[in-house]
């Protein structure tokens, strides 16, 4: 660290930018400072209100142990336990632990079936293999161990390691399928909602269209077509879900923000139509998005999850895929004998599309005082 | 009450507003509400006339027409350009923001008329951001001043507040400042002490009467409340279903009403004083709406003086009463006075 001297730098000198700014500061504080504290002092009032609906802390402390989960991923597999890319890539990855059997007769006999095979099913992998003997048998899929917290899948890959992958594109897919609902919702609803007439119309009848159509059969005929992958499925169920519902929802809130006077106000201001949609429909819309946003979310995970379950998706792996393996290799029948391939990818499922709905609802108290419980 | 009047600042001559009531998708409506039905009036500068009516008199639509808020079905509305000095139509104006600059409106609702999310500083420099006028650090100056004119100070403490955290009197002074940022010259001021408390209209008005001597401004006045218009207006105009039926200076008006509307309304207005005795003139049934009026007198259906010219012959036109006052009523002789048949019919009511 190089020391200056002190007579070295002129801090008044007009050239160093550090006085300029605190020149200004003694003048009154620039603009973008108080709109930031404006904006931290509404995010706090907003805080203190979704943090009274415990519904809404449940479902934000979901999304936080599930980010924590996606970001072990890369951490693990590069410093942690995951390291060895033939045992633990989620995709290509093959681990089958050996275990020792004990040979019985017939399959009345097996009294613990974790320790013991008939004779008859043993020949697989012992061939000649008679009572009494011992069968090496390697496990796959195999329970959770030292090696593999959540055991492996049927195709000896690691439990563990693909739920966590899975986690950071199931974040991905709802980011993406959030951001084009949200977007496409807004501007669709505002620009019906502001200029109506024959836009209106033929805008909301497009939407009436997309709201008609079913969304599962409209996706399964188009990854017929095309290879959807996680980036192309956010897009298409952001435009499916943003152009339909939430399309309609959002204009008719448009709707009423366009007929009060501050609009009336603004244009006699002199505001173009841009700078109505803009600055004075577009900020009051979007509360109303943001609900939105946290509900496609919802949407865009369990839709992934039925797609890839029927193996409908260009996707190496994600939750959904974890259900198809243990399906098409016959494990879904078998109960929870193998539960490690059912619970921890439907739960995930389960629970991360659960904890946005929470912060969805919680939000949606936040905007809307009249649900709120006083 | 501003004292130097000048030349014709705002010039409306003829003005139709016709609205379709709708039957459908696709019929074509055949019926109108002729909301504004050939209204004319002048205003000069540092004049301001009062747009006096009950709601839904076509008051407001009037108002809304001269700041280009909705399109004139008919008629010619002419504002003096301020950078030309000529009466301009507003249906040709070319320049738009000029026209913004010299015209601006006062809102009745000082809760509505605010976008919930802006601070005060966003919506009074709102004129300025959308036309391009000055850099941030003047605006905010500019802005600094004008809250100060409107008598909101210190009025650094009002910058970065909400709507919603200033009482009714503070926003209507936030509006007032944001119609006057652009210093114009002509401003519409559409009921705005209305939905204010009675104590704090006083000084909203005494504000807007000595901006209007400081700034030059002339208001056109619309309201309903005849104690506002007398305190506010040099004139008064008295709208009934879309037409003026009396228009004059506002003592001359108040003081010796000759329609019989202008008399009703005035028979309404409670006078402090036990012992004072107006004639009262009783006027039947409710406001109702012009749709496709008849040729016949629009104050016919309420009018307690009707004769048969009423019913056979159109509206009457305004014809001006020697002093300056004009008066739409086929009952109102040449000079003033009133005919044989409505003297009588007053005589057997006192």
């Amino acid at each position: 660290m190089v020391i200056k001297e002190p007579d070295s730098v002129d801090v008044l000198s007009p050239e160093d930018p550090d006085a300029l700014v605190h020149a200004e500061e003694e003048l009154g504080e620039s603009l973008w400072k108080v709109r930031l504290r404006l904006a931290w002092k509404a995010f706090k009032k907003n805080w203190a209100l979704f943090m009274e609906n415990k519904i809404g802390l449940l479902g934000l402390v979901i999304i936080v142990l599930f980010g924590l989960l996606a970001l072990a991923y890369p951490v693990l597999r590069a410093v942690g336990p995951w390291q060895d890319d033939g045992i633990y890539d989620p995709v290509i990855g093959y681990d089958a632990p050996v275990q020792e059997f004990q040979i019985v007769a017939t399959e009345a006999e097996v009294t613990d079936p974790t320790t013991q095979k008939d004779a008859n099913t043993a020949q697989l992998w012992c061939f000649g293999a008679v009572p009494g003997d011992v069968c090496e048998i390697p496990l796959q899929p195999a329970p959770p161990s030292q090696g593999h917290i959540l055991g492996t899948d049927p195709l000896g890959r690691d439990v563990a390691t693909q739920l966590s992958f899975s986690t950071r594109s199931a974040f991905m897919l709802g980011l993406i399928a959030a951001v084009v609902t949200v977007g496409v919702a807004t501007v669709v609803g505002s620009i019906s909602a502001f200029y109506g007439g024959w836009v209106d119309n033929s805008l909301m009848r497009l939407a009436d269209l997309v709201l008609l159509l079913p969304l599962i059969p409209i996706l399964i005929v188009l990854s017929g077509l095309w290879a959807i992958n996680l980036p192309l499925l956010g897009v298409l169920i952001g435009i499916l879900s943003g152009f339909g519902g939430t399309a309609i929802v959002l204009k008719s809130q448009a709707l009423s923000i366009k007929v009060k006077p501050f609009i009336d106000a603004a244009r006699v201001s002199g505001g173009s139509n841009t700078h109505l949609i803009l600055k004075h429909i577009i900020p009051n819309v979007l509360p109303l998005s943001f609900l939105f946003m946290m509900f496609t979310v919802t949407e865009a995970v369990s839709l992934e999850a039925t797609l890839s379950f029927f193996g409908l998706l260009n996707v190496d792996m994600s939750w959904g895929i974890m259900l198809n393996t243990a399906q098409s290799q016959g494990y879904l029948r078998t109960g929870f004998e193998f539960w490690w391939l059912l619970i921890p990818a439907g739960l995930a499922v389960t629970l991360l599309a659960a904890g946005f709905f929470f912060v969805g609802r919680a939000m949606d108290e936040v905007i809307n005082p009249r649900l709120r419980a006083r | 009450m501003t004292s130097q009047i000048g030349k014709t600042r705002v010039k409306v001559e003829d003005l139709r507003k016709l609205f379709p009531i709708s039957k459908g998708l696709f019929r074509k409506s055949t019926d109108f509400v002729y909301a504004v039905d050939g209204v004319s009036f002048e205003i000069r500068a540092g004049e301001s006339l009062g747009l006096v009516g009950e709601s839904g008199c076509g008051k407001t639509t009037t108002g809304r027409i001269l700041v280009k808020l909705e399109e004139a079905s008919g008629g010619e509305v002419l504002i003096r350009d301020r950078g030309t000095d000529e009466m301009t139509h507003v249906e040709d104006v070319k320049d738009r923001k000029e026209f913004r600059r010299n015209v601006q409106m006062i809102f009745q609702d000082p809760y509505e008329s605010m976008n919930p999310r802006r601070t005060v500083f966003d919506i009074v420099a709102e004129p300025l951001f959308v036309q391009g006028m000055g850099t941030t650090g003047e605006r905010e100056q500019r802005v600094v001043d004008l809250l100060r004119l409107v008598g909101l100070t210190p009025p650094e403490p009002f910058l970065f507040r909400y709507p919603h955290e200033l009482s009714g009197g503070q926003r209507q002074r936030v509006a007032i400042a944001r119609a006057l940022v652009m210093e114009p010259s002509f401003v519409v001021a559409d009921e705005p002490t209305s939905m204010l408390d009675v104590s704090i209209r006083i000084s909203i008005m005494r504000l807007m009467l000595e901006l209007a001597e400081k700034l030059g401004v002339t208001y056109l006045y619309i309201t309903h409340d005849l104690a506002v218009a007398r305190y506010m207006c040099d004139r008064i105009a008295v709208m009934y279903l879309g037409k003026i039926v009396e228009m004059g200076p506002t003592e001359e008006v108040l003081g010796s009403p000759m329609h019989p509307y202008t008399r009703a309304l005035l028979s309404a207005v409670p006078v402090p004083d036990p012992s004072y005795h107006r004639p009262k003139v009783e006027i039947e049934g409710g406001v109702s709406r012009a749709i496709n009026p008849a040729a016949e007198c629009r104050f016919l259906a309420r009018c307690p003086f009707a004769v048969d010219k009423c019913r056979t012959d159109p509206h009457p036109d305004l014809y001006d009463r020697g002093t300056d006052h004009l008066v739409a009523c086929h009952l109102v002789a040449v000079d003033g006075s009133w005919t044989g048949r409505e003297r009588a019919v007053l005589e057997l009511r006192a």
